[in-house]
């Protein structure tokens, strides 16, 4: 089984008497109020999904991410992963209580350090602009300016109302893979619904490996992404009728999205390596938003970094389409078909207005069975 | 009041450091060596209500069980 980022899992939910003393103390601890992606941030922290990372970022680590990709310890870590203050008087050398928005709480900091840092310069490093309509920029434009720091443990997980079959921890994950004997597991990140190119990506990657983890990002996104919940319902169709049940797991990832590009295709690749996966798709633009990255960044940056450090082997794909001439699906690099009018092609654009309208996009591009949970959807959300 | 005290360390350990952070982003031999002190330090003030927490396995075979059980509920396995 591939090791851990770091070397060794990290578990930060507290159980039994450390639990209960841990609670005791956060009764009494001043109260900090996380947003979405602080939720999801400790959720992943807990589970041991951000090994090495067993708490938020400090100055040093931030500062070491920021300029060269790598944590203050020389472990390559892509994404800073830190705890906004939102206002409290909090003490260096104490404990706080971790809250989500309705005052639930969900774990304890150690509060070991509180900074400032120049965020222009961590959106330029990670995010490779400072672009207030970048989605990333206006997050760091929109959260607090001092950072809490420190170990954390989780006291209370999150609770959903949606896909809790789904929710596998890295450790879960690994034990799966273990049980049905398979050595090597590629991994597909997405936050879109699978169409044909990317079903056809992932089978090509399946043709290689003796698994398959299809692995959505469930977390917060852009208000104009599909809502996870309609995505969880396409999945669970498609993978029903159209992909081998003994070889595919489905299983979510509660991370938030950065929208960093190439920067946050390493954060996911070194996050599944922790859920046990040896290999993960890297298509066109990953984790990209409109044009601030190149077309091949996301695959390039991973040449920046040792086999050895990084653990995980990228499978970089070619963007897929339905070759006319061939009568399959087929890449640039595969396809009989030259002209354009032989490759089918939509763009997201043309597929939202087709769903908005109640119309399925040709079943070259999607199934059927996908476009009518999309159609639904788009109804329901018409009619709010 | 100075919340900062002095402490000694022998000069050689002292240049190792300054050779070691090289181009790592700390911006002093100090800068590294609070980050390594809190880091072992704040990490353990924590961790002392669970003193087998550095020593415990990532998973014990009760735990695998118990996982493999959950992953048959829910029809994984």
């Amino acid at each position: 089984m591939i090791a851990a980022h770091g070397g060794r899992l990290v578990n930060r939910i507290a159980e039994g008497d450390q639990r209960a003393e841990l609670l005791a103390k956060a009764e009494t601890a001043p109260r900090l109020t996380l947003n979405a992606r602080e939720v999801s941030d400790l959720e992943m922290i807990g589970i041991g999904a951000m090994s090495p990372l067993d708490g938020f970022m400090g100055s040093y680590d931030l500062g070491s991410v920021v300029k060269s990709c790598r944590l203050a310890n020389h472990t390559v870590w892509p994404m800073p992963v830190t705890l906004s203050n939102k206002g409290v008087a909090l003490e260096e050398g104490t404990d706080v209580a971790l809250v989500d928005e309705n005052d639930n709480l969900l774990g304890i900091l150690h509060l070991q350090e509180k900074y400032s840092f120049d965020k222009d310069a961590e959106a330029q490093g990670c995010l490779g602009t400072t672009d207030e309509a970048h989605p990333g920029v206006q997050y760091l434009k929109s959260i607090g300016d001092e950072y809490l720091a420190g170990p954390v443990w989780v006291l209370n997980m999150p609770t959903y109302d949606f896909a809790n079959e789904h929710r596998l921890t890295p450790r879960e994950t690994r034990v799966l893979f273990k049980a049905r004997g398979w050595e090597t597991v590629v991994a597909f990140q997405t936050r879109n619904p699978i169409h044909r190119a990317h079903e056809y990506l992932t089978k090509c990657a399946l043709e290689l490996v003796d698994g398959l983890m299809i692995h959505p990002l469930v977390g917060a996104t852009k208000s104009d992404d599909i809502p996870a919940k309609v995505r969880m319902d396409c999945y669970e169709t498609l993978l029903a009728r159209y992909y081998p049940d003994d070889r595919t797991v489905l299983a979510v990832y509660p991370q938030a999205m950065r929208y960093a590009g190439p920067r946050e295709a390493m954060f996911h690749a070194l996050i599944r390596k922790n859920y046990g996966c040896t290999h993960i798709i890297i298509g066109r633009d990953h984790a990209g938003v409109g044009d601030y990255y190149g077309t091949y960044d996301a695959q390039e940056i991973f040449e920046n970094f040792s086999a050895e450090e990084i653990g995980i082997t990228p499978m970089n794909f070619e963007h897929a389409f339905w070759d006319k001439v061939a009568g399959a699906m087929a890449s640039n690099k595969t396809a009989a078909a030259t002209k354009p009018e032989d490759k089918v092609f939509l763009s997201g654009t043309k597929v939202r207005e087709m769903l908005t309208n109640g119309e399925r996009p040709p079943v070259e591009f999607t199934r059927p069975e996908v476009a009518d949970i999309l159609i639904d959807a788009m109804a329901s959300k018409a009619t709010v | 009041m100075n919340n900062k005290v002095t402490l000694k360390i022998p000069r050689p350990l002292y240049e190792r450091i300054q050779q070691v952070i090289g181009d790592s982003g700390f911006s002093s031999p100090t800068d590294f060596i609070v980050f390594v002190l809190r880091d072992l330090v704040g990490d353990r003030a924590l961790e002392k209500t669970d003193p087998e927490a550095d020593v415990r396995p990532s998973v014990t075979n009760d735990e695998i069980a118990e996982i493999r059980r959950k992953l048959e509920n829910l029809g994984y396995l």
